[in-house]
Formats: C-alpha cells, structure tokens, sequence
C-alpha cells in the first residue's frame, strides 16, 4: 500500500476530474453561451442564485454550465465563491412598497387597489409539451419579438406606478396585527454566526431565504394538508424590481443598483388561547431573489408554522431550518459515498460479539437436540 | 455582457479571509478553556462539499502557515482520495509542506481515526467531526441538548447506555463512543474507533474537533483527563483482534482493516498507513496499548 496507494487515490481523483469534462461536451455539440443560459433559463438562474445566496446572474450560469445543469451543485459552488467575498456593507432595508411591479396578485379579495396584474406566469397555461421549441430558430423568436412589442400597449408612458398594499386594509380594520410575543428582535448575519435555537426572527429568515426551494415546498405543503395548522391566504404577492442602497462612509445613503424579487404576504388565522378574546389574522412573511413563487409562498407558510406551537414537523423551528438548508444536507447526504471502513468495523465487532454471547447462552440449554427455544414453545 | 476580469480571483493565504480565521481562532481558545463545552462558530462556506471535512479545514487553515508540516488521513489512510483531495486543496492554498510521516507533521487533520503513534507537544490534531452532539441520539433538538450540557444532566445517556446492555448484554456503541472530559461536559470523540478513545487522555498535543455543517468547535486539550462512560460492573472495551496478524508486516497490536479477499477468506491488515509503512523500515513507533479489562460472567 504506502507510497503506491498514495499515487493510486491521486491520480484516481484528477482522472475522475478529467473524465466529467469529457462527459460534459463529449458529444461534440455548439457550447452553450452563458448569456443563453442567464436570459433563457431565467428561473433556473434565480433559483440557485437564492440558494447560493448571492445575486449574480452571469456566476450563476457560468457554474450551471460547469456542472451540467445540477441545481444542487450549482448553488453550492455560488455559496462557496460568496463566502470568499468581503462584506463591505450592509444594505438599507430594501422598500417593496415601490417595488417595480412585473406581477401581483392577492388570493384574499376578488379585486384590489390598482388591479391584479397577473405578469409573467405559466399559471393559467396548459401544461402541454412544445415541440416546435424543437425547431426554434433566431428568426422565429426575433418575429415573435416584433409581433409582441406591435402589440404591447404602454398605458401609463414612462411613469412607474406604485401599488398600495392588501395587507394594509386588513391591517387599518384591526383584523391584521402582529402576535404579541416575547421573540427576539435582535438582527444577526447568519453568514458571520453560527445561529443558536430558538433563532430569532431575523436569523429564521435569511435561513428560510438560502434553503432549497424543495425542501422547502415539502414542510409548507405537510403544513397544509395537515400535519401542522396552516390555513394560509396568499394576502398579496409581488414579484418586481427594488433599489438596493447602502450608507456610505460619511452616511449618505447611495444606491447601488436593483435586484428582482418575489415577495409573499400569507394570512393565517391565529388562535388565542382564551374564549373571550377573539381570534385575528397575522402574517407569514417571505421574500427571496428572483421569481421563485413557489418559495416566497413556502417561506410565507413556515414563518408562521415555525412561530406557532405544535408539534408537527412544520412547526419545530430547529427541524425546519436545518433540514432545509441545500448545501448542507446536499453535502451531508452524498458524504456516505466516503469510505466508512473503520467505523463499520467498529460496529461489526460489536455484532459479532453478540452473536457469540447468544450462541454461548443457546448452548447452554442445549439437551440432546433440544434447544432453548424449543423448551420455550413447550 | 461582463468584462472577463470580474472572475479572476485571487484568493486569499489559506482561502479563508483574516477576518474569520481570527473569529475562529478566538472559538478555538474559547474551547480549549472549556474542555468539551461546544463552542457555535461561523462555519464559513468552503469549496468542499458539507460533511466531507469542512470543519477539519476551517482549523487547520486557520491555524496553518508557511512553516509547518501537514498531514492529513481519511480512515486512517493518507492514500484516501478525499484525503488526497483536500491535501492538494491545503497544499494550494498555503504553500506549506506536507508529509505522510506522522512523527514530522506539525497539524495533523483526521477522519476517523488517532494515529496508533503517540504525538508530541510541538503537534496539534484537528478531528473531522460529522455531528458534534453526542446527546443528539438521546434528544434531537439543539436547544434541549444545550440546556442538558449547561446543567450536566446526562442521565439520558446513562439509560441508553444501561438499556443497551439489558437488550444485548453489551454496551452496543460502536465508533463515537460517549467520552467525558475532564470531569464535566460529555463529548462525541467523533467517529473514531474505541480502540482510539483511550488515547484522547492525558494526550500530549493539542486535540481540536470541528464539525463544520453544525457550525461547532470543541476541544480536548493537552493533559486532560479523557473518561469513556461505563458501569463499576459492565466497562468500556476496545475492539478485540486478538491473535491477529497484518498480512503485510506480520504484526499485531494496531487497529486492523478486514479485507476479503473473495467470498471464503478473508485478512487482516493495519489501518493506519504511515504506521504500516514504518513497520515494513523496521522500527515500530511508540504507542500506547489499552488492555480490556477481564469480562465478568
């Protein structure tokens, strides 16, 4: 073994590099433009740039096509080449109340100040497959261009609108507060402190806002159909452009640009404890990069569940954050693929060990053909 | 479309930033003055996937520079390919040496096992921990675990560990045997054999444990006593090879790897590499032997 094996595993390891980027563009095919990948797999792109938890478009696709499109490693190569950055700033809280708003919609009311806008969304469309996408061309997509800015009307001109929000006239009427409890307000950077439980608020969220969209749908959907006690409304969901602005060293308050997000307000009715007082809706709040609908909403779920007390999976703040968290449980659960030889022997020495004491015990009863258990039928 | 120049990077001495190994280095000092107690750090994320050794290299690159020696094994094996990975990886990354020779490391990360070779004072020893609490197979949430280590309430423990033996007649732990330190905090010696947990005690370097994913970090340090849990009548043991020889050296007394070699034979060999390589030159290395204690009937 020694030296040998030693060469053995090195070589072993860069050869198996080598391999996967043969596998990658083995069959000879046009390289895919990162540009192709930012702009026409949009929500892939925001997807892991949530996960990854840093909003950087063109990194995003560049470490999709270097793993061949696999979401979970995609975002934890972007977590990894984040956590190499320095953190210069933190941002101002960002203002979704002048959101520039591509779509928003509430589930609560039939209509709302300043309209649904229903947006970009494969919602309403039926799900059958495209096969003329097979046959795509440049001409055909720039024609597509033409006809849809033909007939695209700009109603307001330039101007931004500014959209009021449902929840505030739930909110106005006293149906809407926050649940009078004892939690910490105290803000904390997840990324600089390892987060203690019951987390706060705060640390839940950011968390909540990095974890694997799956994951994530799977405790809120368990949270609806009854494992947990969530009734939730989508009071009002936005997905648009906001300002990012930070203070600088004199404290002036700069921006730095605009990011996309998707921002859920979910109501759920919340249950007092006592019968003369009366029962009120509060909010579950979710926010994250991109459009990603299905997270904002899950989030919106668990911010509630995990601040309500029960005992189903849901609402265990601890269960929720760790087992949500991509990276990690990513990590975790392909690291059974490392050799285990020591501990397994470890446990094998034990088993072995018992099944000798039981042998000895066994023969100790043992009368002629007769054993133990035999005398224990009788 | 960006410039080509936003992705060049330069990373920094050790990948990680000053900043956080400082954070780091403070937790380390913090747990060597709390033998046992785990102490939450910022766990940053490295270019290693979680679970595959992570917290091992957060200490050892934050404690790392140009003039030491580093060594590194994976199930007791410097030749593992994650061992072999996460070496090129150090090795990149800060330019220092590294050595298969246990005796010349000055830090020494490890998976899964203690090296059968005493180590000195001038060396440290960063264990991989995959899961820092060793109460979690007895109480699954954190903050509970947290309030049983603050009050010393292990009782729980002791129940597993007294129906284990009612169940099998033995106490079934296998790696990660339940270990006390110095007198107070119960600690998960992480999954190493029990035929290493002996050698945690009264060791002569440094014995930093860091699990990465669970963002914690621990310590035995120097001199300290090291007590595996067991009853007056029912005691620790370590794995038993009695009469085993190593089919490469032909000696005994060393963790050894069963390796079939087809479905009716099978041979034992020695696990720790460099310890086997030395044997083959002709010395044997110091060690220090735990002898079981004699069964009762």
């Amino acid at each position: 073994m020694g030296y040998v094996a030693i060469k053995g595993g090195e070589d072993a390891i860069s050869n198996a590099e080598i391999l996967v980027d043969y596998y990658r563009v083995k069959d000879a095919t046009d390289p895919i433009e990162i540009d192709q990948i930012r702009t026409q797999f949009r929500l892939l792109v925001d997807k892991i740039m949530g996960e990854g938890s840093i909003y950087a478009p063109e990194h995003a696709a560049i470490a999709l096509k270097q793993v061949e499109g696999d979401v979970f490693e995609s975002a934890f190569i972007l977590r990894a080449f984040r956590a190499t950055l320095r953190r210069n700033y933190y941002s101002e809280v960002i203002d979704t109340d002048n959101m520039v708003v591509e779509r928003r919609i509430s589930s609560a009311f039939r209509e709302i100040p300043d309209g649904q806008i229903l947006g970009p969304t494969r919602d309403y469309t039926q799900r059958l497959l495209h096969p003329n996408l097979a046959e795509e061309t440049f001409g055909s997509i720039e024609k597509f261009l033409e006809d849809f800015e033909a007939g695209a009307i700009l109603e307001n001109g330039n101007e931004i609108p500014k959209y009021s929000r449902v929840v505030d006239l739930l909110r106005k009427e006293g149906i809407l507060r926050a649940v009078e409890d004892n939690e910490s307000g105290r803000l904390v950077d997840i990324t600089r402190e390892a987060v203690k439980f019951p987390a706060p608020r705060s640390a839940a969220l950011q968390m909540l806002a990095r974890s694997e969209t799956g994951g994530l749908m799977c405790l809120a959907y368990s949270a609806q159909r009854g494992f947990g006690s969530a009734h939730a409304t989508v009071g009002e969901m936005r997905v648009g452009k906001v300002k990012i602005a930070v203070k600088d060293s004199k404290g002036r308050t700069r921006s730095i640009g605009r990011i996309k997000v998707t921002e859920a307000e979910m109501l759920s009715r919340i249950h007092v404890p006592h019968k003369d007082k009366v029962p009120y809706l509060s909010l579950g709040y979710g926010l994250c990069f991109g459009q990603n609908e299905t997270k904002a909403i899950s989030m919106g779920i668990l911010d509630r569940t995990m601040r309500s007390d029960g005992d189903a999976p849901s609402e265990a703040q601890e269960f929720v954050l760790y087992h949500t968290e991509g990276v990690e449980s990513y990590g975790f659960t392909n690291h059974l693929k490392l050799p285990h030889y020591v501990t397994f022997q470890s446990g094998l020495n034990n088993l072995r060990q018992a099944m000798d004491r039981r042998k000895k015990e066994m023969d100790k009863w043992r009368v002629g053909n007769m054993t133990r258990d035999d005398f224990k039928k009788k | 479309m960006i410039e080509q120049k936003k992705f060049e990077r330069a990373y920094n001495y050790a990948f990680i930033d000053e900043g956080t190994k400082m954070e780091i280095r403070r937790k380390m000092l913090k747990a060597v003055a709390i033998p046992g107690y785990q102490v939450p750090y910022s766990s940053p994320e490295m270019p290693i996937s979680r679970g595959w050794g992570t917290g091992g290299l957060h200490a050892s690159l934050s404690l790392i520079g140009p003039k030491d020696t580093f060594k590194i094994i994976d199930q007791g094996s410097d030749a593992s390919v994650n061992a072999c990975n996460l070496r090129n990886f150090v090795k990149r990354m800060t330019e220092c040496k590294t050595t298969f020779n246990t005796s010349e490391a000055t830090i020494i990360q490890t998976r899964h096992r203690v090296t059968e070779e005493v180590l000195t004072d001038k060396q440290i020893i960063v264990f991989q921990v995959p899961q820092p609490e060793i109460l979690r197979g007895v109480e699954r949430f954190e903050y509970k675990t947290r309030i049983m280590h603050a009050e010393a309430d292990y009782a729980k423990m002791w129940v597993s560990l007294y129906e284990s033996y009612v169940k099998f007649g033995d106490i079934m732990r296998g790696a990660g045997y339940p270990i006390k330190v110095n007198g107070r905090y119960l600690m998960s010696p992480s999954p190493i054999p029990r035929w290493d947990v002996p050698n945690l005690s009264h060791s002569n370097a440094i014995q930093l444990f860091s699990a990465g994913r669970e963002k914690r970090i621990y310590c035995v340090p120097p001199h300290t006593l090291i007590e595996p849990l067991e009853f007056e009548d029912v005691k620790f043991r370590v794995e038993e090879f009695e009469g085993i020889k190593c089919a490469v050296t032909d000696e005994g007394e060393a963790f050894m790897d069963e390796i079939y070699e087809n479905e009716s034979s099978k041979k034992f060999v020695i696990n720790d590499s460099n310890f086997m390589d030395r044997l083959k030159e002709g010395t044997r290395p110091n060690q220090r032997l735990f002898k079981n204690p004699p069964r009762n009937q």
